[in-house]
């Protein structure tokens, strides 16, 4: 018997859960539009799939962005022995400038603060590499992203501590939240080093509002811990309010804030769609962060080649520019549509306007309002509807019945699929449906089938809302008339 | 005042050892042969740059190796979306394969066993990960790669215990260092994990013969610890002996397989370090399973796994590149060692890397590490050449400099020789002792014997390098 570390032999990799469980049935039976049409529809993984037309007119104009075309190659030598950890200066100043215009050029990064990183996946664990101690803490507010948990923790020995945020408020992160969790954190003898958010919210698809950024710097001064604000979506926000940054909020004037505490988490996995470029970035006001960081990037540089091309893209400001408004407007049709045709179907998910999905409330449809009935619906989804949604509770969802599902990883046609299973699903087990004051266009008397094959164009104004959750006439309670 | 990690704070990051001051004089006067003639000459860093022209040509004749081309967009958004960290089965495959071939075929890489890496930083620290807990040692026979201390050890906790070599022995591990360091470990209280060996070496230049590996592979199954074979230089062995390798070994005797760890990357063999291409590769199903899941934190780019599948996996341009790849270094290095010897400086004889092992002891004021600083700031600044002192190799005895001579152009290694040649002159008037030159002309002078040209150099028989220690060499009585 051969020993192997306790790192290694342990549970930190976090792929024991049983939300993993889920992905097999997908991975053994995926859905194809020709070659399985009755396979699993993947809405689990929040992929950004809308935009690469653009992307690829693009590239197909800029050869030089490429080290393998006649116009690049004469960069390829230099290319290709770059390997300084201070990264290209060009692609440094590119993803500046990129992250400036996501945020309405209201701020100004400043690419010597910029870092390299193993995507966001590193990033995250590279700053708690940098603030915390094996057995030291962060606050994160739940429900949040279930990598976190690895990142975080596995290889450092960081703990993680819940900010308990609940439906009854939208999941608000409030002030008592966060000192409770805090006092937790003392009780447990866990020094609390930082507190983690994620701005816009995976997996509520949320942005924080200015007061409660507000009230988080504020704590985080009080307490003199850090505060990383993972703003990995930030580009996706598709719809007002508008997106406001924690790069924001420490520039106005009313917010006393010591800089050295505040550092930023970002990636073109969600933005731009490139999760296998490997492009994370963290951006710190911390001299003495973006140095260690710096040395420790050296674990998970970015590509060369990669640098090169993402430093050409995001260079044409034009580019930018285009790119930003298309793919807003694309997640807005596509979110408008999703959300609105669940809602035919009685079912309502958390008001949202940014990120890859929704928030889809199944609350009603609990045999109980436990997580054992949770997964039991989960199951049910997967293996009757066949579609890979995620439960609340591989978010840390304090509250059952929660389930997150994305809608920008697929084309129309696979959108039109998903949602006509999610339909003949609640129409099988419910006989009384479409309650009359769920459609707010005037001809009410819509069957169930038409609403729902109203074209996509419909959607093009902004017209229409998504109602919210939860609906009192929705399926599984009494009717009301 | 906020708070930081005790790793961030610490100094396991290893930049604060004098080794990198040298750097400063290069980099606030870096050489140019146009723009800064005067500059000083890069030798400390190991690049391989002389097959980029190989390279170059076959990117032209293969524009879909990119997926920015026409050829190859259509594979854009099904690319720069892959990110399973099993890596593309054909990055795999490919990768596989140039290992086989690196080692004439005798061995067969298995693609499923292949795993991503941050570069060969990254795969050091994962393996690290893997196999140790903080406070457990591995360890590492001297002289090494100064990069180990930080890899290893800092955000891992790991302890690195050193194997010491000689060079009576040149600097062969023998058994004995082996038991040694063990031994201290345990007097350290160290748990050993596992014995991290570089084959071919960093800083010698040099391979492990097939009873070195086998006593290797017999001690560490004997004490039931891990062998890490760092092989970033297999395809850099440009003359005989042959590469052994450690998957060969294996083969041969007997050896309890979920011990053995290979790490790899391009950056040496291909000349790609921008790239970060580092694999493990683990005979061990568990260690395989464990470094897959946490190479998350360092995979390689989608779009670079595209280009190095589509490279390696054309089979004609990866047996033309070994080869042209070994015929370039040999030449270079033959030159080198050649011109340096002609002033009576030696260097440990090799047949791989992509530097050598200079022997300067008789240069040193005193058998001391301080005067090694000494000359190795002479040699900086008066010389203007950086060259990396053995003492930041952990290097046991004073008096030896790694030196690079496969990252710079002809022109630019004819101006360091000459750098060199004048500085041996300065200081020495009695120079060139007889028995040095090989060849029948005796009475060249220095300045003819430098400039032979390089052509001299491309049958392999006539002119061996010669050895170190020279007794001529001249900071010594000469001897007529």
């Amino acid at each position: 018997m051969v020993a192997m570390s306790k790192i290694a032999t342990g549970n930190g990799h976090g792929e024991n859960s049983p939300y993993f469980d889920g992905w097999k049935a997908y991975e053994t039976n995926p859905f194809h539009p020709t070659e399985r049409p009755e396979g699993v529809i993947q809405m689990g993984l929040a992929e950004n799939q809308l935009c690469f037309n653009l992307i690829k007119n693009w590239l197909i104009k800029h050869p030089e962005a490429s080290l393998c075309t006649p116009q690049g190659v004469n960069k390829f030598k230099e290319t290709a022995l770059f390997q300084d950890y201070h990264g290209m200066p060009e692609f440094r100043q590119a993803v500046a400038k990129f992250m400036g215009k996501v945020r309405g050029d209201r701020v100004k990064f400043d690419p010597d603060r910029i870092v390299m990183s193993g995507g966001a996946t590193g990033a995250h664990e590279m700053v708690a590499f940098c603030l915390a101690d094996p057995g030291e803490a962060f606050l994160v507010p739940t429900p949040y992203y279930p990598g976190f948990d690895r990142d975080l923790k596995w290889r450092t020995g960081v703990e993680l501590v819940p900010v308990n945020c609940e439906s009854y408020n939208n999941f608000k992160i409030t002030r008592n939240a966060l000192e409770a969790a805090y006092v937790k954190a003392q009780e447990a003898n866990l020094r609390v080093k930082g507190l983690l958010i994620t701005n816009p919210s995976n997996p509520l698809g949320t942005i924080l509002d200015r007061d409660t950024l507000k009230s988080m710097v504020r704590f985080i001064n009080d307490k003199n811990i850090h505060l990383i604000g993972d703003e990995i979506y930030a580009a996706t926000v598709f719809m007002e309010p508008e997106f406001l940054s924690i790069s924001e909020i420490i520039e106005e004037e009313d917010v006393e804030c010591n800089r050295d505490l505040i550092h930023i988490v970002y990636s073109l996995s969600k933005d731009m769609g490139f999760p296998g470029f490997r492009v994370g970035i963290v951006y710190s006001y911390n001299d003495s962060v973006v140095s260690c960081a710096r040395k420790m990037s050296s674990f998970g540089l970015v590509s060369s080649q990669t640098q090169h091309l993402i430093a050409s893209m995001l260079s044409d400001d034009e580019f930018v520019d285009n790119f930003l408004t298309e793919s807003k407007v694309l997640l807005f049709k596509r979110h408008k549509y999703f959300t609105w045709s669940l809602s035919q179907v009685g079912i309502g998910c958390l008001k949202g306007n940014s990120g890859l999905f929704i928030w889809m409330d199944l609350r009603k449809l609990l045999k109980e309002k436990t997580f054992a009935a949770e997964m039991e619906l989960w199951r049910v989804i997967i293996n009757e509807v066949k579609l890979n949604v995620s439960p609340g509770c591989s978010f840390h969802c304090e509250e059952p019945g929660w389930f997150r599902v994305c809608f920008a990883n697929m084309d129309d046609h696979t959108m039109k699929v998903a949602l006509l299973r999610i339909r003949t699903f609640v129409l099988k087990n419910n006989e009384a449906m479409v309650p009359l004051k769920l459609c707010r266009p005037s001809s009410l008397k819509l069957s169930l089938s038409r609403s729902l094959s109203r074209r996509m164009d419909d959607f093009m104004s902004p017209g229409i809302m998504s109602p919210h959750s939860p609906l009192p006439q929705s399926p599984l309670v009494r009717a009301r008339t």
